[in-house]
């Protein structure tokens, strides 16, 4: 018998015990709900598969009665601009501090204690002022994302800017790069998937703020949307959205590395 | 035309002396070897004339101006690695030299600049030998290639020196003699200075017109950094013989091993 560490799953097999868990917990699930509902047919706690069929399709294929608007699309919609503004935001700003602190000693100098200190504030914390200085709107949503993943994503940069050789900064010099073209040319280029990699990194975090925003003040959203129908207990609905919030994270960290892969294929994905 | 010109120079970093009293003059179109222990100075003397160190006292001037502060065009360099950028082809590295000079603002050449240029990188890669892995990136090739391609890179910049720094180490040993033939081909070709350092005395030996030796004068193991490196040994090569060659290595590895037992303690 050869020993344990060096037995190794075939694809079927790994592809096998990958999905034992979903239908473990699948099978948990149907049996505990079977017993509730037999004791009581009215439980809201462990719905039926086809009380969520029902729910799933009024809510994805329905108008709302009062909105008129499909909800789920519009929660789908509204959450996603949130969080690719927020995205977008995020990594313009890390890619601008991050390359300067990086690259230029005096403004790491000049910068580098202060976003330290930022990025030690709970973002949650400021919610409140957020809310009070920008109003109830969507730009204090997206500063609240922008202020929990932007101080990271400047410090993750930075010292990505730091791993680059200093064999290739001098070298640039020698072939006669200025600064800026030394950022342009040499750094910018080779950090770009690394800031791809950085996001993908900050996606959880940037939906933890993404539903701990539009829980507190929206008018729509995934986030505000299972934080709603949680006054009725309707577990039909916040299940199925919980998975969809799952699928979308899922789908996002996946294209992330698709296109890390096509766009930089000099770059071999060491952290994918 | 290329003169160098180092006069009582010396390198000290707080009481650690590093080199001391250098003195040197190069002509036009040298190719020097630099050999020492390691801990002798080479690499800082490399970094000095790179512009990444300066002397603590002595001038050291070249054409008759002072060292500038940084590192410039005019001189190329080769590291033992890591000096290709891995983000760009084989093409790409080379003609990045040509683009940075040629766009000083965007650092890239369009339509007919960017095809003259890109003559001039096939005519280069021709002649060190990559010209069927222009396409690949620096993470495909060989350690040989790589070398080769940094090579590439500094000599189409034509600078007025060129510094090695034992840009051959990380190399299987076959593959030396080749990279000695280009080396010395390309020395021929574009006339510029070379300084060389190796850790292979008999490489240095092989290469080049002139041998500067790295090595402590003074070994004293009460104050093993009062006293710095100097340059022991400058020898004209092609009239020196084996019983220099052992000499040489002898000194060597005496105060290689001296340094190393003072780092043990």
């Amino acid at each position: 018998m050869r020993r344990l560490v060096n037995l190794r799953p075939g694809r079927g097999g790994a592809l096998v015990l990958g999905a034992l868990p979903f239908f473990a917990l699948l099978l948990v699930y149907l049996i505990a709900s079977d017993l509730r509902l037999s004791e009581n047919p009215s439980d809201k706690m462990l719905p039926a598969l086809s009380s969520f069929a029902d729910a799933i399709r009024q809510y994805a294929t329905e108008p709302d009665q009062r909105s008129g608007q499909v909800l789920l699309w519009l929660d789908t919609q509204a959450s996603l601009t949130r969080l690719g503004l927020s995205l977008l935001l995020g990594a313009a700003l890390g890619l601008v501090f991050g390359i300067a602190t990086g690259a230029l000693p005096y403004v790491r100098a000049g910068f580098s204690p202060f976003i330290a200190t930022l990025s030690l504030i709970p973002p949650l914390s400021i919610l409140p002022i957020l809310f009070i200085v920008f109003g109830m709107g969507e730009v204090s949503k997206v500063a609240l994302i922008l202020f929990g993943i932007a101080p990271f994503l400047m410090r993750d940069l930075s010292m990505r800017v730091g791993e680059i050789p200093s064999e290739q900064i001098i070298k640039s010099q020698t072939l006669g790069a200025s600064s800026w073209t030394l950022i342009t040319r040499v750094i910018l280029p080779q950090l770009l998937p690394r800031l791809l990699d950085s996001l993908r990194l900050s996606l959880g975090s940037a939906w933890l703020f993404l539903i701990a925003a539009e829980a507190i003040a929206a008018d729509e959203g995934l986030g505000y949307r299972i934080f709603l129908v949680r006054r009725y207990m309707a577990m039909d609905v916040i299940l199925p959205y919980v998975a969809w919030i799952t699928v979308l994270a899922f789908a996002l960290d996946w294209s992330f590395r698709r296109v890390n892969r096509r766009l930089f294929p000099w770059y071999s994905g060491k952290n994918a | 035309m290329t003169t160098l010109s180092i006069k009582r120079l010396y390198k000290e970093y707080g009481d650690q002396v590093v080199l001391e009293n250098i003195n040197l003059e190069v002509r036009d179109n040298e190719f020097i070897t630099l050999v020492g222990a390691s801990g002798c100075g080479k690499t800082t003397f490399l970094r000095m004339l790179l512009g990444e160190e300066r002397p603590t006292r002595g001038t050291f001037l070249i054409d008759g101006e002072p060292l500038p502060a940084e590192p410039g065009p005019d001189r190329g360099i080769v590291f033992q690695r890591y000096s290709a950028f891995p983000h760009l082809t084989v093409h790409g590295n080379v003609l990045l030299g040509l683009e940075l000079a040629r766009a000083p603002r965007l650092g890239r050449l369009f339509g007919a600049a960017r095809r003259a240029a890109l003559v001039e990188v096939d005519e280069m890669l021709h002649a060190v030998g990559l010209y069927e892995a222009r396409d690949k990136y620096p993470a495909q090739l060989s350690g040989g290639m790589q070398q080769r391609l940094s090579i590439a890179q500094s000599v189409i910049k034509n600078p007025k020196i060129l510094l090695l720094d034992e840009p051959f180490a990380a190399l299987d040993p076959g593959l030396s003699a080749d990279m000695h033939k280009l080396i010395l081909g390309l020395w021929e070709r574009h006339k510029m200075n070379i300084f060389m350092i190796t850790h292979d005395i008999k490489e240095g030996f092989e290469l080049g017109t002139r041998l500067l030796v790295f090595d402590k004068v003074r070994l004293d193991p009460q104050a093993p950094n009062a006293y710095g490196a100097t340059i022991t040994y400058d020898i004209p090569l092609g009239v020196c013989g084996t019983p220099l060659l052992d000499e040489l290595t002898t000194r060597t590895r005496r105060t290689e091993r001296f340094v190393n037992k003072l780092a043990v303690a």
